[in-house]
C-alpha cells in the first residue's frame, strides 16, 4: 500500500499535535509541583529551575494525605477482591449450569449495566443510614461491589463458556465437588478475564468522587478524590500544595498504567465492545 | 428390623447427596444479594419517593404525580430544568463533534500504519486514567483568568485579545468544561473506532481500491457504513455520559453550575434538589428530587434505546 509523502507527514503532525494536547496537561501538572508559588506564578510553562520537595512537605502538612491514600486502597482493593469472587462465583453458576432460569438470572444481572445508579442516590443514602454505613468505608466498598458485578458477570460467563466440559467432566469423575471445580480447574485458567474485571473496576472505584462526596463528610475517612476536594476547598490560594496534591493523587494510577498499559487500554474498551 | 436401618442408611446418604446438590445454588447468592439491596432496590425507591410529599428528609403524604407538576409548571423549578436540559443537549452535541470526531481522525491516522502507534494511544489515554475531579481541578488552574498557564500561554505569543476568564463568563463556561471533558474521553473513543476500523477486512477495502475508491469516498462509502456499530457505541455512550454530567461541573464551576447556571446540567441540578446548594442557599426537596431523577432516568433510557434502534438498522453485514 503506497501513501503519497504529504498525507504522511500530515498524519504525523495532527498525530503529535493532538499527543501534546493530551500530554502537556499532565506534564505541566507535575513540573508544577516542584516549583514554588512565586515561580508558579511568574513563569507557569517552564521546566522548574530547581526540583524542590517544599511543596510535598507543605501539602502533607496540611491534609493527611497519606490517610487518604490509604482509605482509597482499602476501598478498591477490597471491592475488587468482592467483585472478583462474588462476579466468578455467580458466572460460574450461570455458565455451567442449565437450570432453566439462568438466562433470566443472566438478563437480570446484565439490566444492572444500563441502571444510572447515580439516580437512586438519595435512597441509597438512606439505605447506608439505616446500615450505619455513613462515614463508614464499607459503605463504599458494598456500592462499588455492587455497580462492578453486572459487567464482571457479563465478561466472566463469556469466558466460562469458552472453556471445554470436558475438563469439569474428567474432575467429576474423579470425584471433585462442585467448589473444587470452580476453585481448583476453571479458575486458574480464567486468569485473563480476571485481570479484565479487576484492571475495569480498580479505575472506576480508585477514581470515584461521586458516592465518598455524599456518603463520607468525616475527614479521616476520606479517599483521595474527595480528600482533593478538600485541599481544593481550604489551601485554594497554595497553588504549589495544589499541584503537589494533583500529582500525587494520579501518580498510582500512572504508574500502574505504564507497567500494564496494554492491559488498561484493553480492559477499559472492553465492556464497550461487548 | 433390619430391613428399616438399611432404609435408613439409605435415605442419609442420600440426604448427603442432596446437600451436596444443593451447595452450587448459594453460588450466586452473594453477587445477587449485594446487587439486588444496592442497585435494584434504590432504583425501584427512587421511582416511589417521587410520589410522595417530603418535608426534610422525612416522607410525608402520598400524593401521586404532583412532584412531577410543581417540577415542569412552577419557578424556578421550571426554568431551571429547561436550562440544564439546554445545556446537556450542548454537551452531547460538542462532544460528538469535538471528542468523537476528533477521535476518528486520529483513529484513522494511528489505523493507517503509521509509526509509534503504540506511544501515540498511549498519549491520547493516559489522561482517562485520572480521576475526573482531578481533571476538573487541573483544568481550574490552568484556566485560570490571571495565573492559568493558557492565558499566560496566549499573551506569550501575543494573543492578548484572545485571554479570557473561561470558567467565569457565561458565554465561555460551559464550551471550556466540554472541552476538557473531550480531552479526558479522547483516548477511549480512539480506540473503540480503531477497534471498528481494525474490525473491517483488509481484501475488502483493497476490493473497493481497486474498484477506484480513494481519501474521502473511500471513508464515505467503504468505511463509514462498516463502522456503525462502533460508531453505536460510541453514541450511546457520549449521550448517557452528557446526561450523566455530574464530576466536572462540580469541580469546575461547583454545585451551582456557575456563572449563572450557565453550566448547569441536570444531574447537578438533581444533586442541588437532593442534598441542597452549596452554603444552604437551596433548600433540600428530596421528592422534586426524586421526580427528576426519575425523568433523567427515561431520557437516558428511551433515547439511547432509540439511537441503538436507528443506527442497528443501518449496520451493514459483513
Amino acid at each position: 500500500m503506497k501513501q503519497n509523502p504529504a498525507a504522511r507527514s500530515f498524519y504525523y503532525v495532527i498525530a503529535f499535535a493532538f499527543a501534546s494536547i493530551s500530554l502537556y496537561p499532565i506534564v505541566l501538572m507535575i513540573f508544577s509541583s516542584f516549583k514554588t508559588n512565586a515561580e508558579i506564578f511568574k513563569n507557569p510553562l517552564s521546566f522548574p529551575t530547581s526540583f524542590s520537595l517544599e511543596t510535598y512537605q507543605k501539602l502533607l502538612d496540611q491534609i493527611p494525605f497519606f490517610t487518604f491514600f490509604w482509605n482509597s486502597v482499602f476501598v478498591s482493593v477490597i471491592s475488587v477482591i468482592f467483585i472478583l469472587l462474588f462476579g466468578s462465583l455467580a458466572s460460574f453458576y450461570i455458565a455451567r449450569y442449565t437450570f432453566w432460569w439462568n438466562n433470566l438470572l443472566f438478563f437480570f444481572f446484565l439490566l444492572g449495566m444500563m441502571i444510572p445508579i447515580k439516580l437512586g442516590i438519595v435512597p441509597l443514602f438512606m439505605l447506608m443510614k439505616d446500615l450505619g454505613l455513613i462515614n463508614s468505608l464499607w459503605s463504599l466498598v458494598f456500592i462499588y461491589t455492587a455497580t462492578g458485578i453486572p459487567l464482571s458477570v457479563l465478561i466472566l460467563t463469556g469466558f466460562f463458556r469458552t472453556m471445554p466440559k470436558e475438563l469439569e467432566e474428567a474432575a467429576r469423575i474423579d470425584g471433585a465437588t462442585d467448589i473444587r471445580i470452580f476453585w481448583h480447574v476453571l479458575l486458574p485458567i480464567m486468569r485473563p478475564a480476571l485481570g479484565t474485571v479487576m484492571i475495569i473496576n480498580f479505575i472506576q472505584s480508585w477514581n470515584d468522587f461521586f458516592f465518598p462526596l455524599i456518603f463520607i463528610t468525616e475527614e479521616v475517612k476520606k479517599t483521595i478524590p474527595v480528600g482533593m476536594l478538600s485541599l481544593f476547598g481550604e489551601y485554594s490560594a497554595d497553588w504549589g500544595a495544589l499541584f503537589a496534591g494533583l500529582t500525587l493523587s494520579s501518580l498510582p494510577m500512572i504508574v500502574l498504567f505504564f507497567i500494564a498499559s496494554k492491559q488498561f487500554m484493553e480492559g477499559l474498551t472492553a465492556g464497550a465492545v461487548k | 428390623m433390619e430391613l428399616e436401618s438399611k432404609v435408613n442408611i439409605q435415605t442419609k446418604s442420600k440426604q448427603k447427596k442432596d446437600w451436596k446438590k444443593w451447595v452450587i445454588h448459594l453460588f450466586p447468592i452473594p453477587a445477587l444479594a449485594i446487587y439486588i439491596l444496592f442497585i435494584i432496590y434504590p432504583l425501584f425507591a427512587a421511582f416511589s419517593y417521587s410520589l410522595y410529599d417530603w418535608q426534610g428528609i422525612k416522607r410525608g403524604a402520598f400524593i401521586g404525580i404532583e412532584n412531577f407538576i410543581s417540577l415542569f409548571t412552577t419557578e424556578p423549578f421550571n426554568s431551571m430544568f429547561w436550562n440544564a436540559f439546554q445545556n446537556n443537549i450542548w454537551y452531547f452535541l460538542l462532544e460528538m463533534v469535538v471528542q468523537n470526531g476528533i477521535a476518528f481522525m486520529l483513529a484513522y491516522v494511528i489505523y493507517k500504519k503509521i509509526r509509534f502507534a503504540e506511544f501515540f494511544k498511549v498519549a491520547y489515554f493516559l489522561p482517562r486514567l485520572l480521576s475526573v475531579i482531578i481533571v476538573g481541578f487541573l483544568w481550574k488552574l490552568i484556566l485560570n483568568p490571571n495565573f492559568g498557564a493558557l492565558n499566560v500561554f496566549l499573551n506569550k505569543i501575543g494573543l492578548e485579545s484572545w485571554a479570557k476568564p473561561w470558567l467565569g463568563d457565561p458565554d465561555t463556561a460551559l464550551i471550556s468544561i466540554i472541552l476538557v471533558n473531550s480531552w479526558f474521553g479522547l483516548g477511549f473513543a480512539v480506540l473503540i473506532f480503531l477497534a471498528g476500523l481494525q474490525g473491517i477486512p483488509g481484501d475488502l477495502i483493497e476490493a473497493a481500491r481497486l474498484d477506484g475508491a480513494t481519501g474521502p469516498k473511500l471513508i464515505r462509502k467503504i468505511i463509514l457504513p462498516l463502522m456503525v456499530p462502533s460508531i453505536t457505541i460510541m453514541t450511546v455512550l457520549t449521550f448517557i455520559h452528557a446526561f450523566e454530567a455530574f464530576e466536572l461541573v462540580y469541580a469546575m464551576e461547583g454545585s451551582m453550575g456557575e456563572p449563572y447556571y450557565s453550566t448547569d446540567t441536570l444531574a447537578v441540578y438533581f444533586y442541588r434538589l437532593a442534598f441542597g446548594g452549596s452554603g444552604g442557599a437551596d433548600s433540600v426537596a428530596i421528592g422534586l428530587g426524586s421526580a427528576l431523577a426519575v425523568v433523567l432516568f427515561f431520557i437516558i433510557a428511551s433515547i439511547s434505546a432509540l439511537f441503538l434502534l436507528v443506527l442497528r438498522k443501518r449496520e451493514v453485514e459483513m
